[in-house]
C-alpha cells in the first residue's frame, strides 16, 4: 500500500465526497424526484485547452464539471472560492475573455480555446494589481472569503469603463455578497483603484 | 447531477436534428440550466450547445429592433441604440440578476428561464410543474412571492423574467425554427397559463429553437421605462414591476403599452390600463387611475395580498415617471 501525504484540501475533498455519498443514499427514495431519463449515457471525457492566466492548459473533463471545480479540483487553483455554487454570491467570479462571470455556472467542457483569468493571474509577478493593493490599503475584507471574487468582479467592472460614483459601484458590484459586511471599504478600495478616489 | 452527453451541431439544422431527440436540452448561457442540473430538477441525457451558431446580432432598423437569441443580456443592455430608442429593454435587463450573470445569460435563455418557486427547485417537495400530479406545495405553503394573476388550482408560480415583461409590453415577436420549419409567434402567446398542465410552459415544439426576438418600432418605445420593486435594492427577483411605454402629444396620451412583472404566471400585459390611458390627459389623476385598474381581476392568496397595493403603486409610479407630472 502506498502511503500518501494528505493535504488539507485532499482531506476536505475526500471527507466531503463521503458525506455527499451518504446524503445521496439517504435521499434515494424521494417521492417527488424527477425521473431520470432512461439509460443515461456514460459521459465522454472532453479534451479542451483553455488559456489560463496566460498559459495554455489542457484539461480532460466530464461535461458536468463546472469551471469552478475544474480550477479548484483539477488545476489546484484554490483562490477562486465556492460560496453558493448557484450564481448567487459571486465568490467564484473570474474573467472569461475579459468579462466577469460566475465560474460555478459555466460548464468547463464548453470553453475550448477561451481565455480565463483568475485571482492567481491578476498580479504582475510580485507587483500587486492596483485593486489588490487598494483592498489591502482600505481594509476591504474581514474573513477574506469573498475577496478574490470581489477583486475579480471589480477588475471586470474597471474593464467595462462605466462612470463610478459610490452608488454605481454598489449597484455594479451587487453580484458579490460579503457576509462580513465589508462593503464600505470595498467601495473605497474600488474608487481608489479606478482613479476616482 | 445525472450524467449527460454534451454535443454541438454543425449548423442550425443539425442543432435542431439533435435537439428534437427525447431527453435533450439546449444550453445557451447555462445560468438557469446549470442550476437546474445541479438541483436535479432537469435530468437530460444530452445537452446541445447553442454557442457558435451565429445568433448573436443586434440589428436596429427603422422598422424595429432585432435581438439574436444568443446575444448576452449585458450586450443588449449596453447597446447605445437600445438605450436611446428602447430604454425599457435596457432598464429591465440592468434590473435583472447581476453583472456576472448578465455576461453569460442570453436573450433566448432569459425568456425560457424556469420559475423561481422554491418548491419547484427542491425535489423533496411536491410540485405539479416539476413532477405532474404530485400537487402544489405553494398554494397551502409559502407563497408570498407567487402570482396574483393567472394561477390555477395546479400552480401559482410567477414567470420570473424582467426582460419578458418589457418585451411583452412592446409587442415583441419570437422567431422560431424547428423540425417542422420556421414560424413566428407573438411573445404574448409564447408562454402558456398553468391551467391543468403547469408542466407545459410554452408553445414550443420539441427541438424548436428561438433564433431571435424582434420588437416593432413605435412612437412610444423611446418614452419608456421599467420600474422594479424587490425585497432588496439590487440582485433580487421582482415582487412587482411595471414596463411602461407612452406616446404623448400635446398633453394627451396617443398610445400606451403597459405590462407587469412578479405578479403573473406569465409575463402580464395590462390591456385594461392601456385602454383607459389612450385619449386621456397626461395628468396625475390619469396615472392613478391606471394604477387602480392594474389589479382588476387579481386573485391573491393568504400571503401575497400585499402585491395588490404594491402593484397599483408600482404602475402609478412608472406611469408618472414616463409620462411626467402635469
Ligand atoms: C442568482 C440569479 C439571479 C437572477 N436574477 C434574475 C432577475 O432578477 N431577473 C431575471 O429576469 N432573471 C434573473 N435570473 C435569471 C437569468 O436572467 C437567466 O438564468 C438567464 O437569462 C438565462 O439565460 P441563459 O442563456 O443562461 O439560459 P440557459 O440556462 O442556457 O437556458 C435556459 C433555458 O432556455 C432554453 N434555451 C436557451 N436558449 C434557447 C434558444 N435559443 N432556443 C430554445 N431554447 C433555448 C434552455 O434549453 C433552457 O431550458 C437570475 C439568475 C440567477 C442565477
Ligand atoms: S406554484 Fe407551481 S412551481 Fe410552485 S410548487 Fe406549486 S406547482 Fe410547483
Ligand atoms: S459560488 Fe458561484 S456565485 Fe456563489
Ligand atoms: S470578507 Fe468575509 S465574506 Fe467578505
Amino acid at each position: 500500500m502506498t502511503i500518501r501525504n494528505f493535504t488539507r484540501r485532499e482531506f476536505l475533498r475526500d471527507t466531503a465526497a463521503t458525506g455527499g455519498a451518504a446524503a445521496i443514499a439517504g435521499s434515494g427514495g424521494k417521492a417527488w424526484a424527477v425521473p431520470a431519463a432512461a439509460d443515461p449515457p456514460v459521459p465522454t471525457q472532453h479534451r479542451v485547452t483553455i488559456r489560463l492566466n496566460g498559459t495554455e492548459r489542457a484539461l480532460q473533463l466530464d461535461p458536468r464539471t463546472s469551471l469552478l471545480d475544474a480550477l479548484r479540483e483539477q488545476l489546484y487553483l484554490t483562490g477562486t472560492k465556492k460560496g453558493c455554487d448557484m450564481g448567487a454570491c459571486g465568490a467564484c467570479t473570474v474573467l472569461l475573455d475579459g468579462k466577469r462571470v460566475n465560474a460555478c455556472l459555466v460548464l468547463a467542457a464548453r470553453l475550448d480555446g477561451r481565455e480565463v483569468k483568475t485571482i492567481e493571474g491578476l498580479a504582475d509577478g510580485d507587483q500587486l494589481h492596483p485593486l489588490q493593493a487598494a483592498f489591502i490599503e482600505h481594509d476591504g475584507f474581514q474573513c477574506g472569503y469573498c475577496t478574490p471574487g470581489q477583486i475579480m468582479s471589480a477588475a471586470g467592472l474597471l474593464n467595462e469603463g462605466r462612470p463610478l460614483d459610490e452608488h454605481s459601484i454598489r449597484e455594479w458590484m451587487s453580484g458579490n455578497i460579503c457576509r462580513c459586511g465589508a462593503y464600505p471599504n470595498i467601495v473605497s478600495a474600488i474608487r481608489q483603484a479606478s482613479g476616482r478616489a | 447531477m445525472q450524467p449527460f452527453a454534451l454535443e454541438q451541431g454543425r449548423d442550425i439544422a443539425d442543432t435542431i436534428r439533435r435537439g428534437r431527440m427525447p431527453g435533450t436540452d439546449y444550453i445557451a448561457g447555462g445560468t438557469d440550466l446549470v442550476q437546474l442540473l445541479k438541483d436535479d430538477v432537469r435530468r437530460p441525457r444530452r445537452l446541445v450547445d447553442l454557442e457558435g451558431l451565429d445568433l448573436d446580432q443586434i440589428t436596429v432598423t427603422p422598422q424595429g429592433l432585432r435581438l439574436g437569441a444568443m446575444t448576452r443580456m449585458s450586450e443588449v443592455a449596453d447597446h447605445p441604440a437600445v438605450i436611446r430608442d428602447y430604454p425599457v429593454i435596457s432598464q429591465a435587463l440592468l434590473a435583472s440578476a447581476a453583472p456576472q450573470i448578465r455576461n453569460l445569460g442570453t436573450i433566448g435563455g432569459n425568456l425560457l428561464q424556469r420559475t423561481r418557486c422554491t418548491y419547484f427547485r427542491d425535489t423533496a417537495s411536491p410540485c405539479n410543474k416539476r413532477s405532474p400530479g404530485t400537487g402544489c406545495a405553494a398554494i397551502e405553503g409559502v407563497h408570498r412571492t407567487h402570482a396574483i394573476f393567472g394561477g390555477s388550482r395546479q400552480c401559482i408560480a410567477t414567470h420570473a423574467s424582467d426582460l419578458a415583461v418589457a418585451l411583452v409590453a412592446l409587442d415583441a415577436v419570437v422567431h422560431l425554427s424547428g423540425p417542422n420549419g420556421a414560424r413566428d409567434v407573438r411573445l404574448t402567446e409564447l408562454h402558456l397559463m398553468p391551467n391543468d398542465h403547469p408542466d407545459i410552459e410554452t408553445v414550443l415544439h420539441p427541438g424548436e429553437l428561438i433564433l431571435a426576438v424582434s420588437v416593432p418600432a413605435g412612437a412610444w418605445t423611446r418614452r419608456s421605462s421599467y420600474l422594479k420593486v424587490r425585497d432588496r435594492a439590487s440582485f433580487e427577483f421582482a415582487l412587482t414591476s411595471a414596463a411602461v411605454a407612452l406616446d404623448i402629444q400635446d398633453g394627451k396620451i396617443r398610445a400606451a403599452r403597459v405590462a407587469a412583472g412578479g405578479v403573473g404566471t406569465k409575463p402580464w400585459r395590462l390591456p385594461a390600463v392601456e385602454q383607459a390611458l389612450v385619449g386621456a390627459p397626461a395628468t396625475t389623476a390619469t396615472w392613478q387611475r391606471g394604477g387602480r385598474l392594474a389589479t382588476a381581476g387579481a386573485m391573491p392568496l393568504r400571503d401575497n395580498r400585499f402585491k395588490v397595493r404594491l402593484l397599483r403603486a408600482t404602475v402609478t409610479r412608472a406611469l408618472e415617471q414616463v409620462g411626467g407630472e402635469a
